[in-house]
């Protein structure tokens, strides 16, 4: 079955093309373009450059598999909305996996910390037992962070790695789209239902309101 | 008319997750969902909240639109959507949503601009828009008066608010009268048992200096401190504050610095068909004052009903047929969501 596999809750933006059958999962194409404040504009052409390089088309698709997070809102929410549209054009399900699990099930064997870059200076962690998540996920200071792992993978193990203390691995830096996909390869082929893309914020929303602004049409405000 | 374009419409940029199908000039669809019960505590819309509002409501909305519409998203022609300006979080929700239903229905995209999708949604009313026409756009968020020599592209921005915006002063002044959260409603129907000439509030940039500087040019933010301290100097004496007569004051100082600014334009340009929109087009008060007086110079006014008046999917769908129809180019699948995305541009086909 032909899988588009998209995350986007760091700053590289990801589309995977993969086949899934009982086999496993095999990538076809994938594009990773590492850009924090580009996730709207590299997203779909992404996905339209895996197709192409594949030579597939969008029909083809049996699934969308797109990482939930955690991550920054704004570029978290492009991979989410782009999986969840796609999907219901082309009628076909989608299915979240925490974006964490696609660092921590790419990390190997052992007891290991994934942490990414959650801004602010905190970081989004999680630990994983021979790739299978134990801990989290949780946002925190990087000092705050119970590390407890042999090493630490993931972009913001890499920012914060003398606060961590624990030995850093380079890669994977993103979640890996493979393994994204992989991690629902079950699902997938067991025609489970699909699934609502629920986004992992773990943050409540800054409440204050949109500053007016002149030159901004739709401010706080009523009426429209 | 099958052979009029089907075009789907999809709007974020503030606090409504809309999307409209339109046929040609015609309405098919109107979904909306807003979010704004959930900012009316925080007395303004708070964007993250907006933006994670839009994301729930998608595909729901769509699937309302479609089925309003009795169409497939493969039976379309295009997909157009709100590609700023607003609020930056918001809008990408949009934009993105719009380029995933373009890539898998295999469809053209446009992106297009906001204030030009609440000019042409009066199309979907009252038929072609006359060219050129002035249009004045009145909302919580815009205070444009804008010259439409060709709804297509060539839009001109004549002037704009220096300030708050028409609907924010509204908002404004119905706290200070405990009227609730948006304020347009409540002020438009307290005004009605008030006196308008009751009290003299100021009419922003009229003077005679101002007019030459600032001839098309809005400023509520005056009007907004003269309310305030006239019902404070109220409340120090003790005396109970004539929420009528205020909201029936105020509403006419706006309604005439608007109406006088939108007729001025419109001669000086030697333009005889003035359209009005935005949120604030659905003051009882305006509509009535911007036909009367434009009536007295042979303008015709053309005013969509409220519910198109307010952020919506139908006005970008109506924007993306009309772009169809006039086969500009549609937008590539990296265009940016673009918070401060000029009048001047109508679509982002032409820009990249
Ligand atoms: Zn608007």
């Amino acid at each position: 079955m032909l899988v588009l596999g998209v995350d986007t809750a760091t700053a590289a933006v990801t589309a995977v093309l993969a086949e899934v059958d009982a086999d496993g999962v095999r990538e076809l194409a994938s594009a990773v373009t590492v850009d924090g404040r580009a996730h709207g504009e590299r997203l779909a052409p992404s996905v339209a450059e895996v197709l192409t390089r594949a030579g597939r088309t969008v029909g083809e698709l049996s699934a969308v598999v797109a990482g939930t997070g955690p991550g920054p809102f704004t570029g978290l929410r492009v991979g989410l909305v782009t999986a969840t549209a796609m999907a219901q054009a082309l009628g076909v399900p989608t299915y979240g996996v925490c974006s964490l699990d696609a660092l921590g099930a790419a990390a190997g064997p052992g007891r290991v910390l994934v942490a990414t870059d959650a801004r602010r200076r905190e970081v989004y962690w999680a630990r994983y037992v021979d790739g299978v998540r134990t801990d989290g996920p949780a946002v925190a200071k990087p000092a705050d962070v119970h590390v407890d792992a042999e090493r630490a993978v993931g972009d913001g193990a890499g920012k914060y790695a003398e606060v961590l203390g624990v030995r850093i691995v380079p890669e994977p830096r993103y979640p890996v789209g493979a393994v994204l996909v992989g991690l629902a390869a079950e699902r997938i082929l067991a025609g489970a239902p699909g699934e609502v893309l629920e986004p992992r914020y773990l943050r409540r929303p800054d409440v204050t309101p949109a500053a007016p602004a002149a030159t901004r049409p739709a401010a706080a405000g009523t009426p429209r | 008319m099958t052979d009029e374009p089907l075009v789907l419409g999809i709007e974020t940029s503030c606090d409504e997750t809309g999307i409209g199908v339109v046929r040609g000039t015609t309405l098919l669809a109107d979904a909306v969902a807003s979010s704004m019960a959930e900012h009316a505590k925080f007395g303004g819309v708070v964007p993250e909240v907006a933006s994670r509002a839009h994301l729930e409501a998608m595909a729901g909305t769509m699937r309302q639109a479609l089925d309003t519409a009795g169409v497939r998203l493969s039976d379309v022609d295009a997909v157009a959507v709100t590609a700023g300006p607003g609020l930056a979080g918001a809008l990408l929700v949009g934009v993105a949503a719009a380029k995933a239903y373009a890539l898998a229905a295999g469809k053209p995209l446009y992106g297009v601009n906001h204030l030009s999708a609440h000019v042409a949604v009066d199309t979907l009313e009252h038929g072609p828009l006359p060219e050129p026409a002035i249009a004045m756009l009145v909302s919580g968020g815009h205070s444009s008066l804008l010259m439409v020599e060709d709804l297509a592209g060539r839009v001109e921005p004549l002037g704009a608010t220096i300030d708050d915006a028409a609907g924010e002063a509204f908002d404004k002044v119905a706290r200070l009268l405990g009227l609730p959260f948006p304020g347009g409603p409540p002020i438009d129907r307290a005004a009605r048992d008030g006196d308008p000439v009751s009290i003299d509030f100021p009419r922003g940039l009229t003077g005679p200096r101002d007019l030459v500087r600032h001839r098309f040019d809005f400023s509520f933010s005056g009007l907004k401190t003269a309310v305030a301290r006239w019902v404070e100097a109220r409340e120090r004496t003790g005396e109970p504050v004539p929420v009528a007569d205020v909201a029936a004051s105020f509403q006419e100082a706006v309604c005439d610095v608007l109406s006088r600014k939108a007729i001025d334009a419109c001669r000086t340009r030697g333009v005889d068909t003035l359209l009005v929109g935005g949120g604030v087009a659905a003051n009882s008060r305006l509509r009535a004052m911007v036909t009367e007086r434009a009536a007295a110079y042979g303008i015709t006014v053309r005013i969509p009903r409220p519910k198109l008046c307010t952020d919506n999917g139908a006005m970008v769908a109506a924007l993306g047929s009309h772009l169809v129809a006039a086969a500009v180019p549609p937008s590539t699948l990296d265009i940016p969501a673009d918070s401060a995305l000029p009048v001047t541009t109508v679509s982002l086909a032409d820009r990249l």
